[in-house]
């Protein structure tokens, strides 16, 4: 009775619906989830920054398309000081702001849209600092801008001069990264005025390529071709996120026409997409690392030759075709190969586990047994961390470790594998936030990380390589950096604090009638230069 | 009846103090920290650690955060979100009328369907129609949810493509929201189309969910019916020579659907439960993907402000049903 009926609803339904055409430029895009809000300053996830970052902002400087290199965006140029501490911007001028129906800028893009944006962040006294109850803002203190700024001048109305506290390269990529995107102080002063300081957060206004239109909260961001954009105008005239959080419903609205491109496909549906004639799916080596972190604090996984032994009992091609069925490759290195200073000349520990067990005897370990944490959600670099696991358990077995797989919800297992003296090695991984190898390295690695609460899972704390990370990171000149890098990579390798394991393929499905999108190495989703031929 | 309604109400008040309690102790019983998950996989220093959980109060000891909960409800204050900072009341009434809408359509279908098969099979009892609806029912029953969501989506809206894949309306259709009901909102947009389209996008979710009830209340209806048709009065009015519609109809059936409007009423609570998977399959706007996503967020204060909330209306829903009753069945008013 309920399908004869369904039916009816269905076919009626159905008639009407054909005869209505879509717009002619109108791009969905099925988004993996909401957005924390629309003021991308005060928020850590990626989903965040597609919906507002990269949609509505734009940075002093961004990311070339498809790259981790730094072009010029609302600076046009930039000089940096003999000794790497000042670096002024010099701004872009005639950069339009968008209007809403409260909003209508009567000046430019200027110097104080850039201060303004630094420092509401910067400093807890800023009437803006805490404009919402309980806004905090995450990554300028984990990106440690706080430590790093020490101050920040206006020039001239097109000029901005900052100052740091020591000499540090990577900050141009950080500028360049979505929660400093530059909001207009003449909208903040009119909300200001008007007693509704919140819309900076729900009807924001940027300089970017598409204006904010509607936010139906869960369902769908609503945007619209900025026809002003400084830079190239978008080619689509309407951009729609339609908030999907399932990555099957997302695949089978993909496959009825009702969005055009979605992310995070599940890596089962990979050969489904590829067989669709109607589809086409769009690859690039992700910049991200999945790894087993030993903890290098507890014996006996304090002896580097034991960690090499296990890293070398791991059959890692293995571990890649069952787990990522393929779309990875294996992992010599902390870093990437896609990212600059990457060394391709250090050799991986070879699968032998023969030898590894013989190294095991040598080191004097007997019985061992260990715990390897899984954790309990999938990313992009793991796509299945119980089943790594379980390979491991078995590679291990076979040079006599005995391997206990443990798991905790995901909440727990972050704060319990930061935690000194933990048992066991960790399954975790890395996605880059801004393209710069010290991102990698120095987050995950050095010895200020290794402290509890810091990212280092393997509490290791190599001197030596702690010493490169900071040099390279003060030397304004990229060659010396990429030499510096190539050399701590080296160490990374002898010291094996980690088995690195995998650095995964990232796919995006899309339509087949979608041109000009460019994967970001970063994992972003940018829009800008996006279009549907007929 | 007003000392009745008095009464009734005043039990809602140790129940929602025991709401809270509950609410607010199984977010806290769950593994993992609010804190973390905001700092995500890039860690926090301790320093910074201390301070944002100082500045959310979970620094203290978990009886004063309760007893400052409690303090800040009876001001009417349910919290901010931790996750986009807004109030918990403003969050809930944005997405309140898409559960209501989709459960009020689900409970619709179900009574719809299931009273006239319970009532059918009732009659028919033994037959063939009997048995089929019944064994359905106790399939339909059983069916989860997720599953059931996923095969219909691949087979109504990928494979013959008749139905849309999930949300409200068609993207095409942009229109504000004046009572926050697709299909009020839709006609009252004048947009052509826009109603069909919201009807179209209403059809699987709303079977989906209506699955449940619908086999609980056929079930329930049929063994209602044939408890009544067993009754003295029903064989009385058989032997009068009243026609076979009539002692249906009007005996049987009026006493029967007595317990039938209690389950149904209590089926709009398991609707609220069903609407969680349901929203999440359908990435239907409402509060049940709302709890979801906070829950594993650890989003402390949706989670026990909006399972207060949700609790809240499931009671007055019930009071509602306990009050119809009363309309129906003379014989409880003057208990």
């Amino acid at each position: 009775m309920s399908l004869f009926s369904t039916r009816l609803l269905a076919a009626s339904t159905f008639a009407l619906m054909a005869a209505a055409p879509l717009h002619a430029k109108t791009f969905v895009y099925c988004s993996e989830g909401s957005p924390e809000g629309f003021d991308a300053a005060p928020y850590t996830a990626g989903t965040t920054f597609d919906a507002s970052g990269h949609a509505v902002y734009n940075r002093l400087v961004q990311f070339k398309p498809g790259t981790t290199e730094i072009e010029p965006a609302l600076a046009e140029s930039w000089d940096v000081s003999e000794d790497g501490t000042e670096y002024t911007f010099h701004l872009r001028q005639g950069v339009k702001f968008h209007s809403n129906d409260k909003f209508t800028p009567s000046r430019d893009f200027n110097a104080d849209d850039v201060i303004f944006t630094f420092e509401r962040q910067a400093s807890a006294d800023h009437p803006w600092h805490e404009y919402i109850p309980g806004i905090t803002y995450e990554y300028y203190s984990s990106m440690e801008m706080d430590k790093l700024i020490k101050s920040i001048e206006k020039v001239d109305d097109y000029t901005v001069k900052f100052t740091l506290n020591q000499p540090e390269s990577p900050f141009l990529a950080n500028v360049a990264m979505p929660f400093v995107s530059v909001v207009s102080k003449e909208y903040a002063d009119t909300l200001e005025a008007s007693g509704t300081r919140e819309d900076l957060n729900n009807a924001p206004i940027g300089t970017g390529p598409f204006k904010f239109v509607a936010y139906q909260k869960d369902a769908v961001i609503r945007y619209q071709k900025n026809a002003d954009y400084w830079g190239e105008a978008p080619k689509i005239d309407d951009l729609v996120f339609a908030i999907t959080p399932d990555a099957s419903v997302r695949l089978q609205k993909l496959k009825a026409g009702e969005c055009h491109l979605m992310p995070y496909p599940s890596p089962a549906d990979l050969d489904d997409i590829r067989a669709d004639p109607n589809l086409k799916l769009d690859e690039q080596p992700g910049l991200n690392v999945g790894y087993l972190a030993y903890n290098t604090t507890v014996a006996p996984f304090d002896n580097p030759q034991v960690r090499k032994a296990l890293n070398m009992a791991m059959d890692k091609q293995a571990l890649i075709d069952a787990v990522y069925q393929g779309n990875a490759e294996v992992a010599k290195n902390p870093i990437p190969p896609t990212m600059w200073s990457y060394n391709d000349a250090i050799e991986d520990d070879k699968y032998d586990p023969e030898a590894a067990k013989k190294m095991l005897e040598e080191a004097g370990v007997k019985d061992l047994s260990m715990e390897v944490w899984a954790m309990p959600v999938q990313r992009p670099y793991m796509p299945n961390a119980r089943r790594t696991a379980e390979m491991i358990q078995s590679d291990f077995a076979k040079i006599g470790v005995k391997v206990e797989i443990v798991s905790y919800e995901w909440g727990e297992y972050l704060k319990k594998s930061m935690e000194e003296g933990r048992k066991g090695a960790v399954i975790l991984g890395w996605t880059g936030d801004n393209g710069d190898p010290d991102n990698f390295l120095s987050v995950l690695l050095s010895c200020a990380s290794a402290s509890p609460g810091g990212a280092n899972r393997a509490f290791w704390c190599n001197e030596e390589f702690s010493d490169l990370l900071a040099k390279a990171k003060a030397d304004p000149d990229h060659d010396e950096r990429v030499k510096l890098y190539e050399q701590a990579q080296v160490i990374f390798k002898q010291e094996a604090p980690w088995a690195t394991i995998a650095h995964s393929t990232q796919y995006v499905p899309m339509a087949k009638n979608v041109t000009g999108f460019v994967q970001s190495p970063l994992g972003d989703y940018v829009f800008d230069t996006v279009d549907l031929t007929e | 009846m007003i000392r009745f309604i008095l009464k009734k109400m005043l039990y809602l008040i140790p129940t929602m103090l025991g709401i809270t309690l509950v609410a607010f102790s199984f977010i806290r019983l769950l593994p993992g920290d609010p804190v973390l998950l905001m700092a995500g996989e890039r860690g926090v220093s301790p320093e910074r650690y201390a301070q944002i959980a100082a500045q959310l109060g979970y620094d203290k000891p978990v009886w004063q955060q309760y007893l400052h909960y409690l303090g800040n409800l009876l001001q009417g204050d349910l919290g901010n979100s931790l996750v986009t900072k807004k109030p918990v009341m403003t969050e809930f009434l944005a997405l309140f009328p898409a559960t209501v809408e989709l459960a009020l359509v689900a409970i619709i279908i179900a009574t719809v369907i299931g009273v006239p098969v319970g009532v059918i099979a009732a009659i028919k009892r033994g037959s063939w129609f009997d048995q089929f609806s019944m064994t359905a029912a106790l399939i339909g029953f059983s069916m989860p949810i997720f599953w059931w969501g996923l095969l219909l989506i691949i087979l109504f809206s990928g494979v013959l493509g008749w139905t849309p894949v999930s949300g409200r309306i068609s993207l095409m259709y942009f229109f504000p929201q004046v009572t926050g009901f697709m299909l009020i909102d839709s006609l009252l947009s004048g947009q052509k189309g826009a109603f069909a389209s919201a009807v179209s996008h209403l059809i699987l979710p709303s079977i989906v969910l209506a699955t449940i009830p619908l086999a609980v209340i056929a079930r329930q209806t049929r063994s209602a019916m044939l408890e009544v048709m067993g009754e003295d009065y029903v064989r009385t009015a058989r032997a009068k020579g009243l026609s076979p519609r009539r002692v249906i109809g009007v005996h049987a059936l009026r006493n029967a659907m007595i317990p039938v409007i209690t389950t149904i009423g209590l089926q709009i609570g398991v609707l609220m439960a069903g609407a969680i998977l349901t929203e999440t399959i359908f990435s239907w706007p409402g509060i049940g993907k709302w709890m979801i996503d906070s829950i594993s967020r650890r989003d402390y204060p949706v989670v026990q402000s909006g399972l207060l909330l949700i609790a809240a209306i499931v009671m007055i829903v019930n009071l509602i049903v306990d009050l119809t009753y009363g309309l129906i069945n003379p014989r409880i008013r003057h208990k």
